[in-house]
């Protein structure tokens, strides 16, 4: 099955179904919280039984939930979840992860150089180049200010 | 201890339960929300206003993919305080870099190893 980037995001339009609004934000609220909280419990797990630093605790902490929303998308099981969460699947980290796992699985067919590597970025590439300019933009403001007000910031 | 889980709870909760008014009150793809999330991290963050939602919600603010985004520009002014002009292009990355890694790396080998469900 061939996929252009819009209709992989059609594809993923199709796991999160329409219906009543406000059932379907209980359930991204239920499974979004409850996602969340596997990372509070890793977050607690690093800080108080490995003693590391606070930021050291996030970046832990992101790479384990980006390691299990990868796992459970090869599992085949992210995906029956995200049928009923919509956005509560797709918001979370592992949901970043899942869109980067499913369509690299969907186009290994297609070899392990165009297809594998290069469409894990369908989604991951826009969310980076964005994301990443976005940061590099607010600091070249930041850098400004604070030569205008002579580094009191 | 439990306080901390049910703050997670209902901050990570109602970002996601936001965001699933953005896909059915609008035409927006599952890709633009998460870019578009972001961005907005990266916007809130500059302007220190997540560490507000990070301090009530823990994980729960940290987990979303906003706080990608905010993690991406506490980097960066974190990176310009340290290293100066350079720091503008250092400090998001570096600050990210774990995350941004292991998605590349565990997203390769997890695909490589397993294989998609058949579409019946």
């Amino acid at each position: 099955m061939k996929y252009t980037n819009e209709e992989y995001s059609k594809y993923l339009d199709k796991k999160v179904p329409k219906s009543p609004l406000l059932k379907n934000m209980l359930f991204a609220f239920l499974i979004g919280g409850a996602i969340c909280c596997v990372g509070q419990g890793f977050s607690d797990f690093y800080k108080t039984v490995l003693g590391l630093e606070t930021e050291a605790v996030k970046t832990a902490t992101s790479i384990t939930m980006i390691f299990l929303g990868a796992l459970f998308t090869g599992l085949n099981l992210y995906d029956d979840l995200a049928k009923y969460a919509g956005a509560g699947t797709l918001v979370p980290i592992t949901g970043f992860a899942n869109s980067i796992v499913s369509p690299a699985m969907e186009f290994k067919r297609e070899g392990y150089i165009l297809g594998l590597a290069a469409k894990m970025f369908t989604i991951a590439g826009p969310v980076l180049v964005y994301g990443i300019s976005a940061s590099i933009a607010v600091g070249f403001l930041y850098y400004i200010a604070m030569a205008v007000v002579g580094g009191g910031m | 201890m439990f306080m901390q889980y049910l703050n997670a709870f209902w901050v990570g909760g109602l970002i996601c339960a936001l965001a699933q008014i953005l896909i059915d009150k609008t035409k927006i793809t599952p890709a633009r929300i998460l870019t578009l999330l972001v961005v907005l991290g990266v916007v809130l963050g500059g302007l220190g206003l997540y560490d507000y939602v990070e301090k009530i919600g823990g994980a729960g603010a940290t987990v979303p993919i906003i706080g990608f985004g905010n993690s991406l520009a506490k980097g960066v002014i974190k990176g310009i305080k340290e290293d100066g002009f350079l720091g503008i292009f250092t400090g998001g990355t570096a600050a990210t870099a774990g995350g941004i890694a292991a998605s590349i790396f565990f997203g390769c080998i997890i695909a490589a190893v397993f294989t998609p469900k058949e579409k019946g």
